[in-house]
């Protein structure tokens, strides 16, 4: 008796293990998948051109996308200059001072954040800023990044520095350092390499969106520099080749998307890397 | 600890334990000078009471022991001390605790001076795993905007050798202060609290992670440090007490139970409380 319950113990583990493992690669399997048909379809338009060159006006040959290129670098950093001081800052609060209802409230709104659809941040771009400027621009572009940006960060550099041990705090603080230099120099240099890593996590996160930049940096077949212009982004220039008719431009789209899962993927890798390596 | 309790009950292993029977009991206010005067000292921790009303007078240059079972109260008492336990969300502490003339918890006191002439070593090495040797050594000259290379490099010497840790790790000054052992880490955690200079330090079960070797290196150490600091030192050891201190405090629920010479406290405790605690009747 006993022993038939152990051999029906055996089979059910034997089973439900083929089927975790089984469920494991079927997740991989996707991923892969994504990357090796974007690299059949795109690797073809890679070329020097497509990261130095211009567009082309439909019908001519050759062009590149390094205004998209140069775009989108242009409004993660720009989103950054504001979402990870104040991220960071939000994140020190929640962690070292943050108690009682005003701090609850603050990490839900950043919970909350985290899940609202991106498109939803491109309106309330669009409403706050473009309406307001009267013309897309980038500075509204990477207002919408950074407010998708900000709840990650904001959350991540939370979750680190409770990771660092009160004992540390304390020692500080016995040794006479005031609180603030404690904070500073002992409880964030020592969570740095997590909260770098959360950084760049958010980067990888926003780097890809299409969404909130379509009615917000709108896009630009030039190149530009300035903040209140419209500006070109490869997300969203990607998905203008895409919808286009022309045979040029879906292969241009394919590329466009191989190097945003290069970028996005690398930035992930560093991230981990960076993590892994403290 | 059982193996401790049995000790206690064999009046002939008291000698073995290093208590001093040549020095005569002396009674703790006609000595030395008084480096703290604790008067009516209470600490809370939300609505439960850690400390109730103690009393006690701490000598110059002295080792003060600080023992009692587990939550009696031992560790509130040294942290209060150096106006740590307000560090923590929801607790207070009440009473006067007067160090050199003056009451720290006057409401001018900055708690960030006091700490710099309390110093404490704490349970658990604690070392800042983000800085080296060296730097762990002069953390607190550092973050305090010291910063002259000569002048650091001599700290570190100095310190390291007043730790008894400078022969072990003075070729290792640059590796990250988590890398060393957990007994050279504890006095690392000396070293950088002696950096600082204090007046006093406290030390909170400095001890107790740490295997018999290292605790003995520990304790010669605290023995030589008195002549120059007051210490008080918390422990969950009673041979430990008896070893390092010249006075021992019992602590039991928050209760300064009885407070006298260590020896009278081993060899003649005047409450049955205390009896039954070193004699492991309890704890």
């Amino acid at each position: 008796m006993n022993n038939l319950r152990y051999k029906r113990r055996k089979m059910i583990q034997k089973v439900m293990f083929f089927f975790s493992v089984a469920s494991a690669f079927i997740g991989i399997a996707f991923l892969f998948l994504i990357l090796g048909y974007v690299i059949y379809k795109g690797a073809g338009g890679i070329n020097i051109d497509f990261f130095t060159k211009l567009p082309t006006p439909v019908g001519v040959p050759g062009g590149g996308m390094a205004n998209a290129l140069i775009g989108s670098f242009y409004l993660v950093g720009l989103a950054s200059l504001f979402s990870i001081p104040v991220g960071i800052l939000t994140g020190v609060y929640l962690s070292e001072f943050g108690r009682g209802l005003f701090a609850s409230a603050v990490r839900f709104m950043a919970e909350t954040l985290t899940g609202v659809p991106s498109i939803i941040i491109g309106i309330f771009a669009y409403s706050v800023v473009v309406i307001s400027m009267g013309r897309f621009s980038a500075f509204a572009g990477a207002f919408a990044l950074s407010i998708l940006m900000l709840p990650i960060i904001t959350k991540s550099t939370e979750e680190i520095l409770r990771m660092v041990p009160e004992s540390l705090r304390e020692a500080s603080l016995a040794l006479g350092i005031p609180r603030w230099k404690t904070i500073l120099k002992v409880v964030l240099s020592t969570a740095k390499s997590g909260i770098i890593t959360g950084i760049m996590l958010a980067i990888a996160r926003v780097g890809g969106e299409a969404a909130p930049l379509l009615f917000t940096a709108f896009g630009n077949s030039y190149m530009n520099w300035r903040p209140d212009q419209p500006i070109a982004s490869l997300p969203v220039q990607l998905y203008v080749y895409a919808i286009s008719p022309y045979e040029d431009w879906h292969t241009k789209a394919w590329a466009a998307a191989l190097v945003l899962i290069g970028i996005v993927l690398m930035t992930n890798i560093m991230a981990r890397i960076y993590a892994g390596s403290k | 600890m059982q193996g401790v309790n049995r000790n206690f009950n064999n009046i002939n292993l008291k000698l073995s334990l290093g208590l001093k029977e040549s020095e005569p009991p002396e009674a703790k206010e006609a000595s030395g000078k008084t480096k703290f005067t604790i008067k009516g000292l209470n600490a809370w921790f939300g609505k439960v009471q850690a400390l109730k009303n103690i009393n006690m007078l701490i000598e110059e240059n002295k080792v003060t022991a600080v023992i009692g079972p587990s939550g009696c109260g031992k560790s509130t008492f040294v942290r209060c001390l150096n106006r740590l336990h307000e560090e923590i969300i929801g607790t207070r502490c009440e009473g006067k605790v007067i160090f050199d003339g003056k009451n720290i918890f006057d409401p001018d006191v900055d708690p960030v001076l006091i700490r710099r002439r309390i110093g404490m070593v704490f349970q658990k090495p604690n070392p800042f795993p983000a800085m080296t040797v060296y730097e762990n050594v002069v953390a607190g000259l550092i973050l305090e905007g010291r910063k002259k290379r000569a002048d650091l490099d001599n700290a570190v010497e100095k310190f390291l050798k007043l730790a008894a840790l400078w022969d072990e790790v003075k070729d290792k000054l640059n590796q990250s202060g988590v890398s060393l052992s957990g007994g050279q880490q504890q006095r690392l955690c000396i070293a950088r609290a002696l950096a600082v200079e204090p007046e006093v330090i406290l030390f909170d079960e400095p001890t107790s992670a740490l295997d018999p070797i290292s605790t003995a290196k520990i304790e010669e150490l605290v023995h030589e440090l008195k002549k120059d600091y007051t210490i008080i030192i918390v422990t969950h050891n009673m041979q430990q007490a008896a070893r390092v201190s010249d006075y021992t405090g019992f602590f039991l629920l928050g209760d300064l139970i009885e407070f006298d010479n260590t020896n009278k406290i081993f060899t003649n405790p005047s409450d049955k409380r205390t009896e039954d605690y070193i004699t492991g009747r309890f704890g």
